[in-house]
């Protein structure tokens, strides 16, 4: 630890160079999402277990009272509900996780870093992204064990279940910027339980929307989460549900989404200091 | 414009915080010179740690300039991101993570090579006697190792300036001294420091300069025996018996004794004086003379908080609203410090 050696000091890098780091340093907070994730076995366990509860509970207890339209079983109708109603209960802990990270101090170590600014959100939505991958995958093969089929072919179905991965996504910078806002972490779940529950069971997740009243059915037929639980429910059951509008109709809602909630989420890491 | 020679200059540092509508630095200006320690002190909430914030680029002033080896704090963000580290309280390094891997993601997110990394890892490691606990995941790290640490991960990209805040604060002496060490060490190799502390014996210790900072203003500076001369060198306290009127009469009996006016907090009178054990041998005589009856008297060295008694008058209340908000833990830290200042002193 002898003679200061500075050879850093000196002209910003260039745009090729930032665009480089933006990079790096996004897949380097990545892992370390990762490896938290990792670092707390029990809650790795019981995130796991949920959703293959919500699979047998809408299964065998709720399944066989609610009638759905079109000659499918309601097993089949239910997958893509319960996907997105899975990755966005999920994102939730990316409210809890970036609102631990501020307020024990790691965001502020982040900030005098030389690291590019954007890498703390895109690296913690990235994770999220990986951690929602891995939650599909057991979800379909629990589904697969309870009954469901794929109806119209493996590649139908990866694409229905990409597209609810993007949306998840692009809900994960809203998520993060809800994290920001609070003033700690229990709070940050609290503060996502009002934009979760009536987007995900006010839509058409679990029932058909027929049976709700009329005002409410203008809402759920159009807000995102029914929007693409169609657009996916068109890919991974199709028949009677296919709908080639429906999915693009979806990806319109994700690019919008993206295009206010990254900003957002931006907008308010930048804000927080 | 800037003397080459400094390496931290800030001017007129203004930081209010629009929710408490607290001015945090109302003015503040400081220098270090490059290779010594400069030691910012002041109470909780004194704007100690808005100080170090604006001058690491985590928060921008909103008035007054400040620069880091000639480079602006504002517009050279960046730059000055690669020529600084920053420990302390609150730039916390990752619980779930191994020591290993905290210091691997530093060096990660200053731009440095895999390889350069992991070789960097390997060495603060073994420098700052954690090369056992490395591949322990923090969680199970005392407070001083993780402090030590956190020392290192601000140290992987090799800084020429250092920002510690309260690096000691809640350590156990023994680490206390350990830390101590290692910063000596790193100044002695050319390192620039500004660390902020409560503690006055930490100053003394390691500071060459020292600013005393309250209610966002800087209200002394000077290097620790210009501080101290200014202090007197103990504290004589009594504790009185009888009622309001008897420790009243006792204070004016003594006041005399010394060049600060005495300080009373409810039975006990308190006196700032350069030779402890003679005036206290002329309380007792003062005050059996007088005849009021004395429950107490002890010696102690003069505390941070005597250093704001004598300069300000008051007893440091204030701690911003903003800083109260995000930081809950201070209390309790402000307390554990008094608790260890009257542990030195009874041993």
């Amino acid at each position: 630890m002898t003679a200061i050696t500075v050879p850093t000091i000196g002209a910003p890098a260039p745009a090729a160079h930032r665009l480089r780091w933006v990079f790096a340093d996004t897949l380097t907070v990545t892992w370390r999402n990762l490896l938290a994730y990792t670092r707390i076995p029990e809650a790795l366990f019981f995130s796991t277990l949920q959703p293959i509860m919500f699979v047998l509970l809408f299964r065998y207890v709720f399944g066989g009272a609610i009638p759905i339209p079109g000659n499918v079983p309601y097993v089949d109708y239910m997958i893509p509900g319960i996907f997105v109603q899975t990755v966005m209960f999920g994102a939730v802990s990316t409210s809890v996780g970036l609102a631990e990270d501020l307020h024990k101090g790691l965001i502020e170590r982040f900030r005098a870093l030389p690291m590019a600014r954007s890498a703390v959100l895109a690296g913690r939505t990235s994770a999220d992204l990986v951690r929602n991958v891995f939650v599909v995958l057991i979800m379909t093969a629990v589904a697969y064990a309870v009954g469901f089929r794929i109806g119209d072919g493996a590649p139908a179905y990866i694409l229905g279940a990409l597209i609810l991965l993007a949306f998840a996504y692009s809900m994960s910078w809203g998520f993060a910027a809800i994290g920001l806002a609070a003033p700690n972490s229990e709070t940050a779940q609290v503060m996502a339980f009002p934009i979760l529950m009536p987007l995900t069971f006010a839509s058409t997740a679990f029932v058909p929307i027929q049976s709700m009243p009329g005002w409410l059915q203008a809402f759920a037929r159009h807000q995102p989460v029914s929007v693409v639980v169609d657009g996916a429910r068109s890919l991974m059951v199709g028949g009677f549900y296919h709908s080639a509008s429906s999915v693009w109709y979806s990806l319109l809602w994700i690019g919008g989404l993206l295009v206010a909630l990254v900003p957002l989420g931006v907008w308010r890491y930048r804000k927080t200091s | 414009m800037s003397n080459s020679s400094l390496a931290v200059e800030a001017h007129d540092l203004v930081k209010v915080f629009p929710r408490g509508h607290v001015r945090a630095l109302d003015g503040v200006s400081l220098a270090v010179e490059e290779g010594t320690i400069l030691g910012l002190l002041g109470p909780n909430g004194a704007g100690k740690t808005t100080a170090v914030r604006i001058l690491s680029t985590i928060l921008s002033p909103d008035a007054g300039s400040a620069s880091i080896l000639g480079h602006d704090v504002v517009k050279e963000a960046e730059t000055v991101r690669r020529i600084i580290g920053l420990a302390g309280q609150y730039a916390a390094v990752d619980e779930n993570l191994t020591g290993r891997e905290n210091i691997r993601m530093v060096g990660k997110l200053s731009h440095m090579s895999g390889k350069e990394s992991r070789g960097r890892a390997n060495e603060l490691l073994d420098a700052f006697g954690l090369t056992d606990a490395g591949d322990r995941v923090l969680k199970t790290y005392s407070g001083g190792m993780r402090r030590r640490l956190d020392l290192a991960a601000a140290l992987v990209a090799r800084p020429p300036v250092l920002f510690l805040d309260e690096p000691t604060t809640g350590l156990d002496p023994q680490s206390r001294q350990d830390l101590w060490g290692v910063i000596e060490g790193l100044v002695a190799g050319g390192t620039t420091v500004l660390l902020t502390t409560q503690y006055l014996e930490e100053a003394d210790r390691l500071a060459r300069d020292i600013v005393v900072v309250d209610h966002g203003r800087v209200i002394a500076d000077g290097t620790p025996a210009e501080l101290k001369a200014n202090l007197g060198t103990s504290v004589v306290s009594i504790t009185v018996g009888g009622d309001e009127a008897m420790v009243q009469k006792a204070a004016t009996l003594v006041a005399s004794l010394s060049d600060h006016p005495p300080l009373i907090d409810h039975h006990v009178v308190e006196l700032t004086v350069e030779n402890g054990p003679k005036v206290g041998a002329d309380v007792l005589r003062t005050l059996d003379a007088a005849q009021i009856p004395i429950g107490g008297l002890a010696l102690r060295e003069p505390s941070l908080d005597d250093v704001f008694l004598n300069l300000t008058g008051h007893k440091s209340e204030a701690e911003t609203d903003e800083e109260r908000a995000a930081r809950t833990a201070k209390g309790a830290k402000r307390r554990a410090s008094q608790a260890e200042t009257d542990g030195r002193d009874a041993a």
